[in-house]
C-alpha cells in the first residue's frame, strides 16, 4: 500500500514538471528568444570586428583615425574649427546614448500601463534614431563622393619615410615630362602654371616612361580646398589623404623628394581593406539601426492604437524591442571603440 | 529599478544617461590625447598610446556592462537567464587573443617570405643558383 501512494505522488509530480504554462527563467517565450537572438546577434558582429582586428593586425601601417574622421558637416563654425577629430562620430554615439535613454523611459512607463507616456518616449527614441542614420548618410556621402574611400580604393594612409612634396618646376628640373590636361569642370586651360586649385590641370610622368596611364603620373600635392602643399615637409608615419577632385575622374597622388634626397616617388593608397571593412561593418550595423526604426515605428503605431492594453503585460512588447534596440547601441560602442578610438 | 518607486526609477536613468554620456567622452578625449591632438603632448611615447588604448577598453567594456546590466534589466532578471547569454560570449574571448595573434603571424611571414625572396634573386644573379639547381618544371 505504502509503494502505491509513493508511486502516485511521483506521477503528479512528474505530470507538473510537463503540463506545460511554465517559464523557464520567469521569462516569457518572446523575452528569453529575443535575448538568445541577441546572443547570435552578438557572435555575427564579433565575428565582423575580429575578423577587422586580425586584418589590422597583419598591416604595417594602418590610416589614422582622427586624421580620416576630422570632417563635419556644422559649416556655420569659423574657419580654424573646420577639422575637428572625432567631434562628429562623438555627436553620432551621443544621439544613440539618447535614444536608448528614452527606450528606457518608454519601458518604464509601459510598466505603469500610461499609453501616452510610452507613445511619446518611444516617438523620441525613433527620432533619435533617424538622427543617427542620417549623420551616418552623411558620413558615407562624405568619404565616397568628396574624398573618394570607396570599398576598393583607400585615399588615407601613412608615410614610409620623411619627405618634402615637390612643386612642378622641380620635378620638371628633374627630368619629368609635363602633360597639361584640359579640365573638364572649366572652360579655359591655363598654360600649366601652378596657381592654387590649377594644379589639377598639369600632371608629370617619371624619366623614360612613355606609357601615359593614371598610375604613372606624379602630380603636385594639393588638399581639398585647393592649397597646394609644394614645400611642405612631413615625417615618417604622417598621415595623408590622396586628394581627388569631383571633376577629375582619377586620384591625384602627390609627389614627393624622400628626406634622404635618394629619391623622387609618390603617395600610394592605403590598406585596400580599410574601405570595405569600415562600409561593410558601419553599414550592416546601420541596417539595424534601420530595421529597429521600422520595429520600433511599428510596435508605437500598435501602442497608440491600444493594442497592447487588453494583454494586462505591463506592455511586454515594447520591453523586447527594447532589449534589441538596446543591443544596437551596445554594438555601436563597440564599433566606435574600434574604429574611431583604438 | 524594479524595486524602486517611479520617481526613483525615472532618477536612476537619468543618472545612467550622464554616466554614459561622460564615459564617452572621457574615452574621446583620451584617443585625441594618445594620438597627440591635446595641447601640451607634443611628441607621444608608446607606452602612454598602449595605457590610454587600455584605459579606452576598459571603459567600453564598463559601458557594455552597464547598459545590458541596467538598461537592458539583465541584473534583475533570474540568474540562469543570465548565465546562459553572458556565459557563451566569455567564449569570443579566446577568438579575440587567437586571431589577433594570427593577424599578427601573417605580417611577420609575409617579412620573412620578402626577406627570403631578395636572398633568392640575389643569389640567382650572382650565380649561386641556376636553372639546373631549382627543379620547378
Amino acid at each position: 500500500m505504502a509503494t502505491e501512494t509513493v508511486t502516485h505522488d511521483d506521477d503528479i509530480e512528474q505530470q507538473a514538471d510537463w503540463s506545460g504554462a511554465t517559464a523557464p527563467f520567469k521569462a516569457s517565450y518572446g523575452k528569453l528568444m529575443m535575448w538568445y537572438f541577441l546572443l547570435s546577434d552578438a557572435f555575427t558582429f564579433a565575428g565582423f570586428l575580429i575578423a577587422y582586428g586580425a586584418l589590422r593586425f597583419s598591416m604595417p601601417s594602418w590610416p589614422v583615425p582622427d586624421f580620416v574622421f576630422q570632417t563635419h558637416p556644422f559649416s556655420f563654425l569659423p574657419d580654424s574649427w573646420q577639422e575637428l577629430p572625432l567631434i562628429f562620430v562623438t555627436v553620432m554615439s551621443f544621439l544613440l546614448i539618447v535614444s536608448s535613454v528614452t527606450m528606457v523611459r518608454a519601458v518604464q512607463e509601459g510598466h505603469r500601463e500610461n499609453r501616452s507616456g510610452v507613445s511619446i518616449w518611444m516617438l523620441l527614441t525613433i527620432i533619435g534614431g533617424l538622427g543617427f542614420l542620417g549623420c551616418q548618410a552623411w558620413e558615407w556621402n562624405n568619404l565616397i563622393r568628396t574624398e573618394g574611400m570607396t570599398i576598393s580604393k583607400n585615399p588615407f594612409s601613412n608615410h614610409a619615410e620623411g619627405g618634402t612634396y615637390l612643386s612642378g618646376d622641380q620635378l620638371v628640373a628633374a627630368g619629368f615630362s609635363a602633360i597639361k590636361v584640359k579640365e573638364e569642370a572649366h572652360d579655359h586651360d591655363h598654360g600649366g602654371e601652378d596657381h592654387g586649385h590649377h594644379g589639377m590641370d598639369t600632371y608629370y610622368l617619371a624619366p623614360g616612361v612613355t606609357l601615359d596611364v593614371p598610375d604613372n603620373r606624379f602630380w603636385v600635392k594639393e588638399d581639398h580646398h585647393g592649397h597646394v602643399m609644394a614645400g611642405e615637409t612631413f615625417e615618417p608615419d604622417a598621415p595623408y589623404l590622396i586628394t581627388k577632385h569631383s571633376g577629375v575622374p582619377h586620384y591625384q597622388f602627390g609627389a614627393y623628394q624622400t628626406a634622404d634626397g635618394s629619391s623622387i616617388t609618390k603617395e600610394q593608397f592605403g590598406p585596400k581593406a580599410f574601405g570595405a571593412l569600415f562600409y561593410c561593418i558601419t553599414g550592416f550595423h546601420g541596417f539595424h539601426v534601420f530595421s529597429g526604426v521600422i520595429f520600433l515605428l511599428i510596435i508605437m503605431i500598435n501602442v497608440m492604437s491600444g493594442l497592447y492594453v487588453k494583454r494586462k503585460n505591463g506592455y511586454e512588447m515594447v520591453e523586447k524591442i527594447g532589449l534589441y534596440w538596446h543591443f544596437v547601441d551596445l554594438v555601436w560602442v563597440f564599433v566606435f571603440l574600434v574604429f574611431y578610438l583604438l | 529599478m524594479s524595486t524602486l518607486s517611479y520617481e526613483a526609477s525615472k532618477k536612476a536613468v537619468f543618472r545612467g544617461f550622464w554616466l554614459l554620456f561622460v564615459l564617452t567622452l572621457i574615452e574621446v578625449v583620451f584617443s585625441l590625447m594618445g594620438k597627440g591632438h591635446i595641447p601640451g603632448i607634443s611628441s607621444v611615447p608608446t607606452w602612454l598610446l598602449w595605457g590610454t588604448s587600455i584605459l579606452i577598453i576598459g571603459l567600453s567594456l564598463y559601458k557594455a556592462y552597464f547598459i545590458v546590466f541596467e538598461f537592458m534589466h539583465m541584473k534583475y532578471e533570474v540568474k540562469g537567464l543570465a548565465m546562459t547569454v553572458l556565459l557563451p560570449t566569455l567564449l569570443l574571448i579566446w577568438a579575440i587573443i587567437a586571431f589577433f595573434q594570427e593577424g599578427n603571424a601573417w605580417k611577420e611571414r609575409r617579412a620573412d617570405v620578402e626577406a627570403k625572396d631578395r636572398i633568392e634573386v640575389n643569389d640567382r644573379v650572382l650565380g649561386a643558383i641556376d636553372d639546373q639547381t631549382l627543379d620547378w618544371r
